[in-house]
C-alpha cells in the first residue's frame, strides 16, 4: 500500500486506468441513455415518468459509493498519513455532493406527479438531504484554514464522522416507515422486470466509469496545483534569500 | 504500540462509540421518526385524539364515495380501519388498493378529517403488459410481490411489506 502514497506510482496506474473508464462511460451512456429514455417499456403505474430512475437510482448509487470511498480515504489519510487517499477523497468530495443533489432534484421531480408532493421530510428525504450537507460542509472544511494540512485533517474527521449516515440512508426505509418506497432491488433480489433492469445497469455502469474517469482528471490537476504551490513558495524563499544578502 | 497502531484503534474506537451513540439517539427517538401511523396504532390508541398526525395504509376497496371535490374513503391495514374525509385534488395513483398517506386530524366523530392526501409508491417495477397479462393469469394482483421468472434472472423480493 505505500507503494502508492507515492504520488508518481500512483499516477501511473491511474493514468493507465484513465482511458478504459472514459472510453467505457462513454459507450455505456451511448447504448444506456436511448434504452433508459426512450426504448424501455413505460411502467404499468407510473406510465413515462418511470424513466426517472434511470438518473435518481444511480445518482443515489454513487452518493453512498462515493461517500464510502471518501471516509476510507481519510481513515487512510488519519492513520497512516497517506495523503494520496486523503487526495482521492478531497478530490471525490464535489463529485459525490452533485451526484447527491442529481439524487435529490430527481427524486423531487418524480415525487411530484407520484405522491403529490415535491418534498416530505420522511426518513429517506431528509437523511439523504442531510448527506448532502456533509459533502459541502466537508469541501468547504477542507478549504477554511490557512494551513491545508490542518484543513485536511479537520475534514478528514468530519468525513469519518459522517460516515453514520451513509447505513441510515440505505435502511431508512426498511428501519421506519416512510412516503419513499423500499428498495427495488438488492445483491439478490429484484422487484423490477427485466427490460427495465437493463437500463438502469447500464446507467450504473456509466455514472461508475464516468466517476472515475474524472477522479483521475482532478487528482492531474490537484498534483498539478500543488506543484505550482511548491514551485511559488521556493520562489518567495530564494528571492527573499537573495534580498536578505543583499 | 507504535503511533500508527494507536491512532487506529483510536479510529476504530471512535467509530463504534459514534456507532453506538447514533443507535441509541435513533432507536429512542423511533416515534418521532416514522413517517405515518397505521390504523392499527390508532386502535391501540398510540396516538393522542387531538394530536395532528399522518395516517398511512391501503384505502379499502369499495370504500371510496366522490362528491365533488369531497371525497371519503377508509384507509385500512387488514387488521384496522380508519375513515377518512378529504377535499381537495387526490394525486393520480390515488385509487382503490393503493397504498395512501394522508395528514390531519381525528374529529370527535372518529372520523379522520385530511388536509392533505399523497400516494405512497410500492417498489414494483413493470411494463403494463407484464402487468396486465399478469392478472389475467391470475399469478399476481396489485400490491403483491412479484412472481418468479420475470425479473430478469433474479430472484423477486419475497415480502412485500404493504403495511410499512
Amino acid at each position: 500500500m505505500h507503494k502508492f502514497a507515492n504520488p508518481t506510482q500512483f499516477m501511473r496506474i491511474a493514468n493507465a486506468i484513465y482511458p478504459w473508464a472514459a472510453g467505457l462511460s462513454m459507450i455505456l451512456f451511448l447504448i444506456g441513455v436511448p434504452i433508459a429514455l426512450v426504448s424501455s417499456p413505460a411502467d404499468y403505474q407510473q406510465g413515462e415518468t418511470v424513466r426517472i430512475l434511470y438518473l435518481h437510482v444511480p445518482a443515489a448509487v454513487m452518493m453512498q459509493m462515493i461517500y464510502y470511498g471518501m471516509a476510507a480515504g481519510s481513515a487512510a489519510y488519519l492513520i497512516w498519513r497517506h495523503p494520496m487517499a486523503n487526495l482521492v477523497a478531497k478530490a471525490s468530495a464535489p463529485m459525490g455532493a452533485i451526484f447527491t443533489a442529481l439524487c435529490l432534484i430527481c427524486g423531487m421531480l418524480w415525487g411530484q406527479p407520484m405522491w403529490g408532493t415535491f418534498w416530505v421530510w420522511d426518513a429517506r428525504l431528509t437523511s439523504t438531504l442531510i448527506q448532502f450537507f456533509i459533502y459541502l460542509g466537508y469541501i468547504a472544511l477542507a478549504d477554511a484554514f490557512e494551513d491545508p494540512e490542518r484543513g485536511d485533517r479537520a475534514a478528514a474527521i468530519l468525513a469519518l464522522v459522517g460516515v453514520v449516515n451513509v447505513p441510515i440512508i440505505k435502511f431508512s426505509v426498511n428501519w421506519w416507515n416512510t412516503l419513499h418506497q423500499p428498495a427495488s432491488l438488492s445483491l439478490t433480489k429484484s422487484s423490477m422486470t427485466g427490460d427495465m433492469l437493463l437500463p438502469l445497469f447500464l446507467m450504473m455502469g456509466a455514472f461508475g466509469t464516468f466517476y472515475i474517469a474524472v477522479l483521475v482528471l482532478r487528482l492531474r490537476a490537484e498534483l498539478l496545483s500543488a506543484k505550482i504551490r511548491n514551485a511559488r513558495l521556493s520562489q518567495v524563499a530564494v528571492s527573499e534569500a537573495t534580498a536578505a544578502a543583499e | 504500540m507504535t503511533r500508527k497502531s494507536r491512532r487506529l484503534y483510536f479510529v476504530l474506537l471512535g467509530l463504534l462509540g459514534l456507532g453506538a451513540g447514533t443507535a441509541l439517539v435513533l432507536t429512542a427517538f423511533q416515534d418521532n421518526i416514522v413517517f405515518f401511523r397505521s390504523p392499527t396504532e390508532i386502535a391501540e390508541g398510540k396516538v393522542q385524539p387531538t394530536q395532528r398526525f399522518r395516517i398511512g395504509g391501503l384505502v379499502e376497496e369499495g370504500s371510496v364515495v366522490k362528491q365533488g371535490e369531497n371525497v371519503s374513503f377508509a384507509v385500512t391495514d387488514m387488521k384496522h380501519t380508519v375513515k377518512v374525509t378529504y377535499t381537495g385534488i387526490l394525486p393520480d395513483l390515488f385509487r382503490e388498493g393503493q397504498g395512501i398517506v394522508a395528514e390531519g386530524q381525528i374529529n370527535t366523530a372518529g372520523v379522520f378529517v385530511a388536509n392533505e392526501v399523497l400516494a405512497k409508491h410500492d417498489e414494483n417495477y413493470m411494463p403494463r403488459e407484464v402487468a396486465d397479462a399478469l392478472k389475467k393469469s391470475g399469478h399476481w394482483q396489485e400490491g403483491e410481490p412479484l412472481p418468479k421468472g420475470i425479473t430478469g434472472g433474479i430472484a423477486p423480493v419475497s415480502t412485500a411489506p404493504a403495511d410499512q
